[in-house]
């Protein structure tokens, strides 16, 4: 039977290029777990485009509540917490998207990702996109971007890398990548490596597809 | 086993006497009996229900309401007795969250309780006197069990969801341990997978209250013609108060006088808050059955799921549970805080169920389950139609 088409939900728009390039890696029909889901628009995506099982975790009340009125498995909770209780390998993909620098253990819930997802994905701002070395070079002040939108003392990312940076701690924790997108400004997708210089210093974002 | 309306030459027992109720009720004779927690299988067992909207050709729209501690299957049209709206009419109707025109909604009076369904205030067959405390205790389960009962009567064999408040929240919880493969979705709100030494604390004072009134008679009042109407009201004037929160009262009532510009040095009610509790207490007795209340009381307070089916693990506890559940709790409710609802989400996650969690913010307490709350009506609404769609549901 057709599943009916609801007729008192908003269509949604296209989602973000960054989350486009998260959908595209998931295999349709797979467990997905969203972190930091915000109002839903990768999962509801992934569920009608992919048949995934997806659930998400959301520290924010009214973005929760927004999810689940559109029918979508979604838990307020704290990826800082939260993670630790879900089984081992209860996940085909556990996504966080945007979060990474603004936890309090990156280390730690990286850790969790990848035990409970068989495979990770995460996406970070570059901290060494040139636009913020000169703005750092020149004015000697904490840079604000187009990504990294507030001052010091009101931001929530208190662990900022750079994609080099991350590379190390995915070596170190003897991760793999099993793919990674660059993009730079305006979320253009750029061609080069992840691990290149020119990546670091032109790429704006970086979204990495991990497994152990 | 048979199902039958009531009409006035099937009529069903309500508390002092006989009375004709609305709705439907399934006798169970001594060739069917229900199993009870405690040892007993019951029978002669009377189960009253109410139901709204039509069952679909291939029953898969029907939806088990539980309600609360003194709920009744009158969930959406006036009380009988009462006259007053319909508890849950708020959220049930055309175009609302439960709407009749799509589901097919059953609500069961609960055993041992005093609409219908059979309870202490029954004449027990094996006496021809009203059962009073040799009525069996019942549990949470056994509630549940007999609501399972009535679905059986319809034919149904998956619920499409089971949706309750407080103690209906409870029995929500069961329903998806016990039979997980017939409850398709579930909505747990404002309620706790046990209950806490606080809980059980403010429920033993009410039963309390009851028991010290002399009219009680050691359970007997209806024997000598009695109503221990004072302990019933003190009961629940202690648990209307566990209902609210701080806030709301002061937003109600504050320090306001009733009908009077200066305290009166006396112990009339002075205080608006006072006359208030007063005249819930009053208005209680006269739709309730004080050995009922003691039953329900003890029933909610011997809930312990991860005891009962978990061997002290509430993971294990949910571990096989398929129903696709929406949890909700409300910000201001001391009695379920959101503390207890965050265990349960911890515990389903504990298992990958598919849970959805959210918290209401509301100023209203534990009462906000049953008041106009539309951003949870809202997430009900949300939920269903997802649900539904998953389901195949129109």
């Amino acid at each position: 039977m057709n599943a009916p088409i609801a007729t008192t939900k908003p269509v949604r728009p296209p989602i973000r290029p960054d989350l486009q390039i998260v959908a595209d890696w998931i295999e349709p029909g797979s467990r997905v777990l969203d972190i930091g889901c915000g109002e839903g628009d990768l999962l509801a995506y992934l569920g009608a485009h992919k048949g995934v099982d997806g659930r998400g975790i959301e520290i924010r009340g009214a973005k929760v509540n927004q999810c689940v009125e559109a029918g979508l498995s979604v838990i307020r909770g704290d990826a800082n917490t939260d993670l630790s209780l879900y089984p081992t390998g209860s996940f085909d993909y556990v996504v966080l998207t945007q979060t990474l620098q603004a936890v309090e253990q990156p280390k730690q819930v990286l850790e969790e990702l990848i035990r409970v997802g068989t495979k990770a994905i995460v996406a970070i701002p570059n901290f060494g996109y040139w636009r913020n070395r000169i703005s750092f070079l020149f004015n000697g002040r904490m840079p604000i971007t187009h990504q990294l939108d507030q001052p010091w003392y009101e931001t929530k990312n208190i662990h900022l890398c750079t994609i080099r940076d991350f590379i190390d701690l995915i070596n170190l924790m003897d991760l793999t990548i099993d793919q990674a997108v660059v993009l730079e400004r305006g979320a253009r997708r750029s061609s080069v490596q992840v691990d290149s210089r020119r990546a670091n210093l032109f790429g704006e974002q970086a979204i990495f597809l991990l497994e152990r | 086993m048979s199902t039958t309306a009531i009409t006035a030459s099937s009529p069903v027992s309500a508390r002092n006497g006989r009375q004709v109720l609305p709705g439907y009720v399934l006798q169970l004779d001594e060739t069917a009996p229900l199993h009870l927690d405690c040892g007993i299988d019951l029978s002669p067992v009377t189960l009253a229900y109410q139901t709204y909207g039509k069952l679909n050709a291939d029953k898969s729209n029907a939806i088990l309401i539980c309600h609360a501690l003194t709920g009744d299957q009158f969930a959406a049209e006036p009380h009988p007795i009462t006259g007053k709206e319909g508890w849950w009419s708020s959220i049930i109707g055309p175009g609302k969250p439960l709407d009749p025109d799509r589901y097919f909604l059953i609500c069961v009076n609960v055993l041992g309780s005093c609409m219908g369904s059979s309870g202490p205030a029954d004449t027990n067959p094996a006496t021809g006197q009203p059962y009073g405390l040799s009525f069996p205790v019942i549990t949470i389960a056994d509630m549940v069990r007999g609501c399972m009962r009535v679905v059986d009567s319809l034919g149904i064999e998956t619920l499409f969801s089971v949706i309750g408040g407080s103690m209906g929240g409870m029995q929500v919880l069961e329903a998806v341990a016990a039979y997980p493969d017939r409850v398709f979705s579930a909505v747990p709100i404002g309620t706790a997978a046990h209950h806490t030494a606080q809980n059980i604390a403010f429920h033993e004072v009410g039963r309390q209250a009851i028991m010290a009134d002399p009219e009680w008679c050691n359970g007997d009042y209806l024997l000598y013609g009695r109503l221990p109407r004072r302990g019933l009201a003190v009961a629940r004037m202690t648990a209307h108060i566990t209902y609210l929160s701080e806030p709301a009262l002061h937003r109600k009532f504050g320090r306001s006088l009733q009908d009077r510009d200066r305290v009166n040095y006396g112990f009339d009610a002075d205080f608006q808050v006072e006359s208030y509790l007063r005249h819930q207490g009053s208005t209680f007795v006269d739709r309730f059955d004080p050995n009922s209340y003691l039953y329900i009381t003890r029933a909610m307070d011997y809930f312990d799921l991860a005891a009962e089916r978990g061997d002290g693990s509430l993971a294990n506890a949910f571990r096989g549970c398929k129903s696709r559940m929406c949890l909700v709790s409300f910000t201001s409710d001391w009695l379920f805080p959101t503390s207890e609802t965050r265990r349960m989400v911890h515990a389903l996650n504990a298992v990958a169920a598919p849970v959805s969690f959210v918290e209401i913010e509301t100023d209203k307490g534990h009462d906000a389950f049953l008041l106009d709350e539309p951003e949870m009506f809202r997430i009900l609404q949300g939920f269903l139609d997802g649900c539904a769609s998953v389901r195949g549901l129109a």
